[in-house]
């Protein structure tokens, strides 16, 4: 079993290429990895419930740890309780201690 | 435990969110006691010119000193003189020369997607940051 991380830097509404980094991290857990998504900037923001993209978000969730960056939420005004169910609040610190993680492959979108 | 890392820049300064975001990922690598490297490549060689300088914003009517509203080589030079023990910064020498960016603030050094390959080989993880 292999470690993933994917940074997801873009709203899915900027760049369709999203919901394929979306694909390939459901892929990469359906093969038995670990993967944790990592958004930030504007990649935070499909996760309020009020998005269209949320659902796409929830579905992502159920397969792979999805993480937030706190400071890219404040920037937007988002409140952690907007956030869709699954999703969890994070911070750079802890992208940090996961690119820092033995083993763990880094993708950046 | 402390570990070594490197990252590969690409934005020029100004251009994108991701710029923030790198110096932040920086920071907080340095403060956790790891060693980071960087690869500046591509537009990424303007961020430590020394020419910047902050300007005034006539919309607000406030000063530079008002704005204070560092520039990209301020947060290089600042991250240098704090963790500089830990931080080494390679400009990457062709994309310094096609963009006369050769004046740089103190510290980073002209290099070559060699020294970034061999900092790859010997990092415990690389993080590539495309451009958009």
């Amino acid at each position: 079993m292999a470690k993933y991380l994917v940074v997801e830097t873009r709203d899915p509404f900027d760049s369709n290429d999203v919901d394929d980094v979306y694909d390939l991290a459901t892929g990469l857990a359906d093969d038995s990895n670990d993967v944790t998504v990592f958004l930030v900037q504007n990649g935070v923001l499909p996760v309020r419930k009020k998005s269209a993209a949320a659902k796409r978000v929830a579905q992502l969730a159920k397969k792979v740890t999805v993480l937030t960056d706190d400071f890219s939420l404040r920037e937007r005004g988002i409140e952690v309780d907007e956030v869709v169910d699954g999703v969890r609040a994070s911070d750079i610190d802890t992208l940090v201690d996961l690119i820092a993680e033995d083993g763990r492959k880094v993708i950046w979108h | 435990m402390a570990k070594t890392l490197t990252l590969a820049l690409m934005d020029p300064p100004y251009e994108t969110e991701t710029t923030t975001t790198a110096f932040r990922i920086l920071d907080a690598a340095l403060r956790k006691g790891h060693k980071v490297n960087v690869f500046a490549y591509e537009g990424a060689v303007n961020l430590t010119m020394a020419g910047q300088s902050p300007h005034p914003n006539p919309v607000k009517g406030t000063s530079a000193e008002e704005e204070e509203h560092p520039n990209t080589k301020d947060w290089v030079s600042s991250l240098l003189k704090n963790h500089g023990d830990r931080l080494e910064w390679i400009n990457c020498g062709l994309c310094v020369d096609e963009r006369g960016a050769a004046d740089t603030v103190e510290g980073p050094k002209r290099g070559s997607p060699k020294e970034f390959a061999e900092w790859v080989k010997a990092s415990d993880n690389t993080v590539v940051i495309p451009a958009k």
